[in-house]
């Protein structure tokens, strides 16, 4: 295609600017390594064994989890924007990290009322990710049977709103009656992290992260058409209700994978692909899939790397950095365009 | 005219629409016959609320028929499949676009949608025909525009084109001429006849301009609360059938000139 030639530069400064973030990333944190020290040891050849134990099993994981996180919070963010035709669209906004948080306050929370044997059973690491995932699919599936019957599409995001509140409400009953321990486990779920993933935990997170990834690859002729209108969109021989099926799949396998390992993260999925946008200048999805991929892992490696705050001991928590970066971005956009370009 | 290769490309028969709701069914229209052959442009008139769109909306598939059978190359409408469908009839419709962040070019390439592979990428015939479709609707220098810069008229042309890139027996377009000043209008319907003599495909368009479209058409479809008439507009004319069309209080229609007339 004509068009995909030009943006080559783009991809290309996108390509080296995620390396250089990755690195950075890796060589930053509460203790000094030095740049040749990293990079050797990613070959295998340090001499240092406590480095290398910090390396491969802390900082190469997280980077590589920010990589993940910012990529499919990105692309999810993309997709719901396009099948809900609505700018303001992303996985958080639409309620379905606020599904995800729902099964996991009814796992570590809820786990207080069953009891016993149960508690133990299920607050696992996997049952949390089974639960998040669980929970933003059901919720997405409700917002898609609701925006079938009501075409405005404000209404479906006060809607996803609701969803919102219906949350808050049900975690604030369960933490009513669950212990100061489950409740803080909870809280810190929230707050997001990038850390503590084991490579085995990273392994299943790529795994289903991948399966999120090839469906989004497989919606691009869709994504494209329904840029036009569902009409249009069924005029070219798209099979809208499959086509939607998989967009929806796709983003709740991502979305809630990611909310399940990292926890609810703000503004990425939403702030990301309007400022692809604004570098690629086009709504085609086979430019801005790639586009968002590497935008959102640069930028999520470089939240991380704020979070880490460089020569401290200090972690801040990922969520709040986020926000502190996504907030202010969607502002500065609508203020200079007075319109997002969608 | 009976020949062998099919010149009838659309044919409705005994054709109903109208709307299925719990408690039962409203009819629209009844009792709709025609016959759209190919190469031929069709328009398609009648007053507000008597059911263009839904006539339309029923012949593109977007609403099933309350009765009758409706016919697109020979085949019922019901059985052809939705990518059948989208490499024989394609759309130009009212609704404003999702997305207006593309740019012409790629607005157009989608019309190669039914024939491209997963990833939908072009191969040399499609970048021909699209190129093609540049050439017939005469838009070479929009080619780079984005869609947000394009005026009314021009966003008319380019989804002309991309129905065109589409490459079907027939066109669809449902009130091409609204929002256009008056030399648009005319331009617009000219274009769309120019398209029927150059690459033989029928095309069908609703209209509020009924004395261009008198002016324009080979047949035209006209819808009154009493009946639908399919014929060529001289012999709609004589007939008397657009004095019907309208109440009779504000203008009257006059049969020299082919056009309505304000009573004083």
């Amino acid at each position: 295609m004509q068009n995909s030639q030009t943006y080559q530069f783009q991809y290309a400064l996108l390509l080296i600017l995620l390396i250089a973030c990755f690195f950075i990333n890796i060589s930053l944190g509460s203790v000094n390594i030095p740049l040749r020290s990293i990079i050797g040891s990613l070959f295998g050849n340090i001499d240092n064994t406590t480095w290398e134990i910090i390396i491969t099993n802390y900082r190469l994981p997280k980077a590589i989890t920010a990589i993940l996180v910012g990529s499919g919070l990105g692309i999810s963010g993309l997709l719901m924007q396009t099948l809900f035709r609505n700018p303001l669209a992303g996985p958080f906004v639409l309620g379905i990290t606020s599904g995800a948080s729902l099964g996991v306050a009814l796992i570590i929370l809820g786990s207080g009322l069953f009891g016993g044997f149960f508690a133990t059973a299920l607050v696992s690491k996997w049952s949390i990710v089974i639960a998040a995932s669980v929970g933003s699919f059901l919720v997405l599936l409700a917002v898609l049977a609701v925006s079938h019957k009501v075409r405005d599409t404000m209404a479906i995001l006060i809607i996803g709103l609701m969803f919102g509140s219906i949350t808050a409400a049900v975690v604030s009953v369960l933490s009513y009656f669950s212990s100061a321990e489950q409740l803080q486990q909870y809280i810190f779920w929230g707050f997001g992290s990038l850390s503590n993933l084991s490579w085995q935990e990273l392994s299943i997170f790529f795994l289903i992260y991948l399966i999120g990834m090839v469906l989004s690859m497989m919606s691009i002729k869709s994504l494209n058409s329904l840029l036009l209108g569902e009409n249009y969109a069924k005029s070219l021989g798209i099979n809208l209700k499959q086509s939607r099926f998989i967009i929806i799949l796709a983003t709740s396998l991502i979305a809630g994978t990611i909310t399940a390992f990292a926890g609810p993260i703000a503004f990425i999925g939403l702030a990301i692909p309007h400022l692809t946008r604004q570098i690629f200048k086009t709504s085609n999805h086979k430019v801005l899939l790639p586009a968002v991929f590497l935008f959102g892992a640069i930028v999520m490696l470089i939240c991380d790397s704020i979070a880490q705050v460089p020569g401290s001991d200090y972690t801040l928590p990922i969520n709040a950095i986020t926000a502190l970066v996504g907030a202010p971005v969607v502002i500065w956009l609508l203020v200079r365009q007075r319109k997002m370009m969608f | 005219m009976n020949t062998k290769k099919p010149n009838t490309i659309l044919k409705t028969k005994n054709l109903s629409i109208g709307y299925k709701t719990k408690k039962g069914e409203t009819v629209i229209s009844e009792n709709i016959n025609f016959e759209l052959k190919k190469g031929q442009l069709i328009g398609l008139v009648g007053a507000n609320g008597i059911g263009k769109s839904t006539l339309l909306r029923t012949l593109i598939k977007v609403q099933p028929e309350l009765s009758g059978t409706i016919l697109l190359n020979d085949k019922d409408l019901k059985s052809i499949s939705a990518l059948d469908l989208a490499k024989q009839l394609s759309i130009v419709l009212t609704e404003t676009l999702t997305s207006k962040n593309l740019s012409v070019y790629e607005l157009i390439a989608l019309g190669r949608h039914p024939y491209t592979n997963w990833v939908g990428s072009l191969t040399s015939k499609d970048i021909t025909i699209i190129e093609n479709a540049f050439k017939l609707v005469n838009i070479s220098e929009l080619r780079n525009k984005k869609c947000y810069e394009l005026s009314d008229g021009q966003l008319q042309k380019v989804m002309i084109a991309r129905a065109l890139a589409q490459d079907t027996d027939i066109i669809i377009l449902d009130e091409p001429t609204t929002h256009l000043d008056m030399y648009h209008k005319a331009y617009i319907l000219k274009l769309l006849q120019k398209l029927t003599k150059e690459t033989g495909k029928t095309i069908l368009f609703s209209s509020h301009e009924i004395d261009l479209a008198i002016q324009l058409c080979n047949t035209m479809i006209v819808m009154r609360s009493e009946n639908v008439v399919y014929d060529q507009p001289c012999n709609l004319i004589s007939q008397g059938i657009f004095e019907s069309l309208f109440p009779d209080d504000l203008i009257s229609f006059d049969n020299t000139s082919g056009s309505f007339r304000v009573k004083k």
